[in-house]
């Protein structure tokens, strides 16, 4: 899946289900303070990304990310992984 | 000992989505029953309900404080939001001072349902959502209003089956009689969907009448052939008079008897005994004599023997030339169960604000146990200074609460 292809699937979803306003989805702001998230919303984030893109993270996957580029290239890196893994 | 006042409420039922509607279908006698096809299709032997629409919080809560709520807390949430409203209870006054939540809830069984099947789809816990849990539980309802209202003092559900409502509304009596509490928000919330009544369905209880859904509930009818599930949330603010006095509330009504019993019987058979010393019990607590209640809001749910033994036991104590008049507005409303006594509180405290006793609908041919009852068979327009309204579960718990109009 091409990066713009991944970053359109994962806006539409934090707009849908975790209810961000589309203009407040800009790519070097923080995605943590954006989306308020709480410990809870990781769980959810874990289901959503796992029912779009068919991969299943873990709360440690999670570390490093900041900003929302931050987030789309983590979710970039696992389903390529997760691609070739179940290419092979 | 504090008085106990009511300084707000609020409902959400088949009989109308705020206090307003509900008045107006109380006053003309409309039932809110009807049919839901997917009972049939599930192997329901009755597919008659209340009906009632979803609530849409969407723009009301933020999404994290929705995740957690199943339909019962949904309904919860409107009914208490409409009895803050009323109550002038403001966010400011919510952040500032300590108030208790007393709910009644004994089932969560569409979220459990859906939670187990998700898990079934997916076989694995970690893909079944952070709100699954908070759905789940029993204490769903509190766990999710104490949150959302950012409530401070005592915080529990009751379980006790169709009477979880009354005792809710009995405890948080009992926190302010008591002093340990000064504002309580207290109610029942029953869940409406196909998952939550099928083995209640099972047991042959409900109604079969389908052929005109409203006149299906028939409480103290001759022709009555088992009730009719329904649900939907109430609420109601219980606060000390010192407290209402203090912040300038307008005061409704005052709770002035709350009487319990077991009948330490049957499971699911009903007694005269358990409801009759429940009857005794909340008069005493009242210090009110039968003749001081102008209107008993009934259990009655249109069951041949739950309506025998409850007409039997309040013939016991408020029979003859002065028994005051008597209606169940389950004929209107269906069983709401675990809500049913907050709801029935809401629905007698309407009609004592608007001088009228809401008809016991579907009432042709009075059963020959209710015969020396003052059954209301049409709307009267009459003073309520004083209401008992009587609730009963399985497991042969019983709760009756008196209710006065405020005075000085």
């Amino acid at each position: 899946m091409e990066r713009a292809k991944i970053i359109e699937t994962t806006n539409r979803f934090l707009i849908d289900e975790f209810e961000v306003e589309p203009d407040d989805i800009i790519l070097d702001e923080n995605l943590h303070e954006t989306l308020d998230l709480d410990s809870l919303d990781y769980v959810d984030l874990v289901v959503v990304i796992q029912s779009h893109f068919g991969f299943k993270l873990t709360a440690d996957d999670f570390k490093g990310v900041d900003t929302f580029e931050d987030f789309y290239t983590m979710i970039e890196t696992h389903l390529r992984k997760f691609t070739q893994e179940n290419a092979s | 000992m504090n008085r106990v006042v009511i300084t707000g409420m609020g409902i959400y039922s088949c009989l109308g989505s705020n206090l307003e509607e509900v008045k107006n279908s109380l006053y003309t006698g409309k039932s809110g029953i009807g049919i839901d096809p997917i009972r049939t299709e599930m192997g329901y032997g009755s597919a008659l309900t209340g009906i009632l629409p979803e609530p849409n919080l969407k723009k009301m809560l933020k999404r994290r404080m929705r995740v957690g709520m199943g339909q019962e807390s949904r309904y919860a949430y409107m009914a208490t939001t409409e009895a803050f409203k009323m109550a002038g209870i403001d966010d400011a006054f919510l952040d500032n001072n300590i108030i208790g939540l007393l709910y009644g809830n004994d089932s969560t069984a569409q979220s459990v349902i859906e939670g187990i099947d998700k898990l079934r789809a997916v076989k694995d816990t970690a893909l079944m959502g952070s709100g699954s849990i908070f759905k789940s539980m029993n204490s769903t309802i509190t766990m999710n209003l104490s949150t959302i209202f950012r409530l401070k003092g005592i915080n529990f559900t009751i379980s006790a089956a169709c009477a979880s409502g009354s005792h809710a509304i009995g405890l948080g009596y009992m926190f302010i009689k008591q002093g340990l509490q000064s504002m309580v928000v207290c109610g029942g919330a029953q869940e409406v969907n196909a998952n939550a009544m099928g083995s209640f369905d099972g047991l042959g209880a409900f109604s079969l009448q389908m052929d005109d859904p409203t006149k299906a509930s028939r409480p103290f009818d001759a022709g009555r052939d088992g009730l009719v599930p329904s649900g939907g949330g109430a609420t109601v603010i219980l606060e000390s008079y010192e407290s209402a006095v203090a912040r300038g509330a307008n005061i409704l009504a005052e709770v002035i008897g709350y009487g319990f019993s077991s009948n330490g019987l049957h499971i699911s058979q009903p007694s005269v005994e358990g409801p009759a010393r429940s009857l005794k019990m909340a008069l005493e607590q009242a210090n009110v004599a039968a003749s001081e209640i102008d209107y008993i809001n009934a259990h009655a749910t249109s069951t041949p023997l739950g309506d025998k033994h409850e007409a039997m036991a309040i013939g016991s104590i408020f029979g003859g030339d002065n028994c005051p008049y008597v209606s169940s507005t389950k004929s209107m409303t269906g069983h709401e169960c675990w809500m049913a006594g907050a709801s029935e509180i809401v629905y007698s405290l309407l009609m004592m604000q608007d001088s009228f006793i809401a008809p016991n609908i579907n009432l042709e041919n009075v059963a020959e146990e209710a015969k020396p009852l003052n059954l209301a068979k049409t709307t009267i327009n009459h003073k309520i200074d004083t209401f008992l309204s009587n609730s009963f579960g399985f497991g042969g718990t019983n709760s009756s609460l008196i209710v006065r109009k405020f005075k000085q």
